[in-house]
């Protein structure tokens, strides 16, 4: 019996639990963005497995955007991330109130 | 011999996903970003496994290179050291479980309605995956093409910009 698609699905979509998960449960903000990249790479797996088993190519397209974009979208991430850090000394959830009715 | 490395290459993604998200050996947050680096590895792995070589390479070389090393940058930068240990709450475990265990039913529910297709013919091979890829990229996709790179310096402006000592 070789790997269906429903194989690779099923992997997509346990890591993609996992990253939730972790962004549910952690309170450092470093470690929700973490997460956050397990749940983007779970979604680009879940797109090449069906563009291997449809037999295109635009899925590969689109993860190869992704990529890109998310490597753009964690600079300016972590770089608010360090104003932040200079502004408030924490990355914890918790201290960061400041919207709180 | 394919479904073996499937398997193996599953296993370790799936293996180090778990370690990122919550490691019983180590608190320290580079354990967990290394631990992250190996889970983008395997899945690259699984990316061979698909057919999808370009990927697998741009894979390794942006999200386990340069992104990876942005992320320790910061995080040995920030100093995080290792995480306080700020208990979630007994409610919250319980709504965070309760809420992947709906999503995982969806997951479940969606994959059972569906027929999914049988593989399809083989790819290229290895040289005509980036030929097809790259002939793709500029003539169908060209202008997301440029979109991106537009979108690359707008983020590499902003990041200067946030990166500045005065900022307001």
């Amino acid at each position: 019996m070789t790997a269906g698609l429903e194989h690779y699905l099923g992997v997509s979509a346990l890591l993609f639990g996992l990253g939730l998960v972790g962004v549910l449960l952690r309170g450092n903000l470093i470690l929700m963005y973490l997460s956050l990249e397990l749940m983007l790479n779970a979604a680009s797996l879940a797109l090449v497995a069906f563009d291997r088993f449809n037999g295109t190519r635009n899925g590969q397209i689109l993860v190869f955007f992704i990529i890109t974009v998310a490597a753009a979208e964690v600079a300016v991430g972590l770089a608010l991330l360090v104003a932040l850090y200079r502004k408030r000394q924490t990355a914890q959830v918790e201290d960061l109130t400041g919207m709180k009715l | 011999m394919q479904e073996v490395f499937f398997y193996v290459f599953a296993a370790l993604t799936l293996g180090f996903g778990f370690l990122v998200v919550a490691n019983p050996f180590s608190r320290d947050p580079v354990t967990r970003a290394m631990c992250l680096v190996l889970t983008i590895l395997s899945l690259a792995g699984l990316f061979v496994l698909l057919e999808a070589y370009f990927l697998a390479a741009v894979q390794v070389l942006v999200s386990a290179g340069a992104v990876m090393v942005l992320f320790l940058f910061v995080i040995m930068l920030l100093d995080v050291g290792a995480e306080q240990r700020r208990r979630a709450g007994r409610a919250m475990t319980v709504m965070a479980v309760a809420s992947v265990l709906a999503l995982g039913g969806v997951f479940a529910r969606a994959l059972a309605g569906t027929r999914l297709p049988a593989v399809s013919a083989g790819g290229a091979g290895m040289a005509g995956d980036v030929e097809a890829m790259g002939e793709m990229l500029l003539t169908r996709y060209l202008v997301p093409l440029e979109a991106t790179g537009l979108v690359l310096l707008v983020a590499m402006v902003g990041v200067v910009l946030l990166g500045r000592k005065d900022l307001k």
